[in-house]
């Protein structure tokens, strides 16, 4: 059996999650400072991936990138082409990912007291330490459930995926996407491999987060 | 050691426009909630930034306007104590104490003084609320502030509680040299910890006075309702330069040197009168015998000056007095102000009215005891 789809998925999941984890915090964060209007404005923005079929998200991305698109054109000139190649997926699931960690993240940071905050800058301590040290843990329940929820979401895209970078065997081919090639040509017991494979790793992240969630419980915080 | 602060900001619904100079000793910021004195507050610390105005601690400009001057909350020197303590939860006891503090080898010893001994290692919400002040204490003064900044630090206190960090509070204001700025809206709070009082109103202070001073004084209508007085009144120069209470519905005996001061075209406002309100605290009453009722007056030589007949709308037990709400007999038109209080011993209220069975209940209004206030 091929294992690329695993290894070109988790990859995939892995990497995105980790700049939607960046880029849903940075947003986060500056969108909770922002004057109402404009916040609102940018909330339907970064928010519309989530409600919008995930392939009409893969349309806008080939009208952004598409190797004929002047974007497209402009980054082949720099060798970087999304279209059919396998980070292409990367970025079609963090676009599809990043609503959930922008608005759990948001959320979480909307509750914290910044009282906090104040207490800390009287206190003498830096906004960088007070950013990392004291904001982010005491919003870490918000924030960790956005990190599962992206990673998974990003694990579990299709349909922009699809659009952008295909199913090429051994090149873009993710879980997802094989296990439609593959019930879509009668392979019946391949694909329900690599639907267990899928219900496996979902598993092991849900009972990770659990973990997570208790050790934290019995630090009484 | 001094703490200048002259500040302007515009909130929306009212205009922040303070000016005070701290001096030695704690200065009382006393106001109803939403008055401004937290932002006040916020305004020194740095948290939020006046639209205009000059804030100097000890020679050192924190805040200058016109100078561009606008030093950040880091580096002011101040230590602010919160209503909720606003302790780090995610970190221990001896991280939320170590994290800001000047001398990190000298964490143990405020560990020590103030008795946290053992509990280093645990996490705010594993405390109790007076262990959590206790913590909060420390950690700001670790920071070795140059002024310290007390925002109604002891408002969601039970009373045992309360009396208890009052004192903590007390010790640590007593071994700290700089300037103090306490923000409360308990009279009695303010009171007890405080020597000069700013009483704030809509955004501005309507009295700054000494302490005694204040309570005994206060030269506003809003400085004499925030300082707990519950019977004021608006009033009517007459002829001869005594007052009529409009809401009592008596008259009102001017002492001898504001009769001067009527007379005098120059401290008559538009209005032609020299005051506009007047007032007494409810425990001041006298009561007047019986038979003194005609000596009162003839004493007064103006009809029944300063003298209320009690019309009793009721009475009420509290856990050491007795108070008795009640209107002036006969008065025509009652107003807001027109329900008087009179706060007195409980035995000493059973045997007046036992003394008085047969005929009126007859208080009077000691000429020391009424507050004179021109706005």
């Amino acid at each position: 059996m091929d294992w690329y789809p695993l290894w070109n998925s988790l990859r995939i999941a892995g990497i995105s999650c980790v700049i939607v984890f960046f880029l849903g915090i940075f947003f986060a964060y500056y969108a909770a400072r922002l004057p109402r209007a404009v916040k609102g404005m940018l909330d339907v923005v970064l928010t519309l991936p989530m409600v919008l079929p995930p392939t009409v998200c893969g349309y806008f991305l080939l009208l952004l990138f598409g190797v004929k698109r002047p974007l497209g054109v402009f980054l082949m000139r720099f060798g970087v082409k999304f279209v059919m190649t396998w980070y292409g997926g990367i970025l079609a699931a963090a676009v599809v990912a990043f609503p959930l960690m922008y608005r759990t993240a948001r959320g979480a940071f909307e509750s914290f007291d910044e009282n906090l905050s104040h207490a800390g800058k009287t206190l003498g301590l830096s906004n960088t330490y007070i950013f990392w040290k004291i904001r982010m843990p005491a919003c870490k329940q918000g924030i960790l459930a956005g990190t599962v929820l992206a990673f998974a979401r990003a694990l579990g895209e299709y349909g922009a995926t699809s659009m952008l970078i295909g199913y090429t065997p051994g090149k873009t081919a993710t879980i997802s996407t094989t296990v439609y090639q593959l019930w879509r040509t009668n392979d019946e017991a391949g694909a329900f491999t690599w639907v267990l494979v899928n219900l496996a790793i979902s598993t092991v992240v849900l009972l990770a987060v659990n973990m997570l969630e208790s050790r934290q419980k019995t630090k009484t915080w | 050691m001094n703490l200048s602060v002259k500040i302007r900001k515009n909130l929306g619904d009212f205009v922040l426009d303070v000016a005070f100079d701290t001096g030695e000793g704690v200065l009382g910021l006393l106001g109803a909630s939403g008055c401004g004195k937290s932002m006040t507050l916020k305004c020194i610390a740095g948290i939020e930034k006046p639209d205009e105005g000059r804030i100097v601690l000890n020679d050192r400009v924190l805040f200058d306007s016109e100078a561009g001057i606008d030093v950040p909350p880091q580096k002011r020197g101040v230590g602010y104590l919160f209503q909720d303590y606003a302790l780090f939860p995610n970190m221990t006891v001896a991280q939320n104490i170590l994290c800001g503090a000047r001398d990190k080898d000298k964490t143990a010893e405020y560990i020590r003084r103030f008795d946290l001994v053992g509990k280093e290692k645990l996490y705010p919400a594993q405390l109790s609320g007076g262990q959590k002040q206790r913590v909060a204490l420390a950690r700001m003064l670790a920071a070795e502030p140059e002024v310290i900044l007390l925002d109604e630090p002891f408002t969601a206190l039970d009373n045992f509680l309360k009396a208890r960090m009052e004192r903590e509070v007390m010790n640590v204001l007593d071994g700290f040299g700089g300037p103090v700025v306490f923000v409360s809206h308990d009279r009695n709070e303010s009171y007890r910890l405080t020597d000069t009082i700013a009483v704030m109103e809509n955004g501005h202070i309507a009295d700054l006075s000494e302490k005694h001073e204040l309570f005994r004084a206060p030269k506003t209508l809003a400085a004499t309702l925030l300082t707990g007085c519950k019977n004021v009144t608006r009033l009517k120069l007459l002829e001869g330069g005594d007052y009529m209470a409009v809401d009592w519905g008596i008259r009102l005996h001017a002492p001898i040197a504001e009769k001067v001061l009527a007379g005098q075209q120059a401290n008559r406002s538009e209005d032609g009168t020299v005051y506009r309100y007047a007032g007494f605290r409810a425990h001041y009453l006298v009561p007047v015998e019986p038979g003194d009722k005609e000596r009162v007056q003839g004493k007064e030589n103006s009809g029944s000056s300063n003298l209320l007949i009690c019309d009793i709308l009721r009475e009420v037990e509290d856990t050491f007095s007795v108070v008795i709400q009640f209107y002036q007999k006969g008065l025509a038109e009652r107003t807001e102000y027109s329900l008087l209080t009179y706060e007195t011993g409980k035995e000493d209220w059973a045997r007046w009215k036992k003394q008085c069975a047969e005929g009126e209940i007859m208080l009077r209004i000691p000429d020391d005891a009424l507050i004179w206030m021109k706005d």
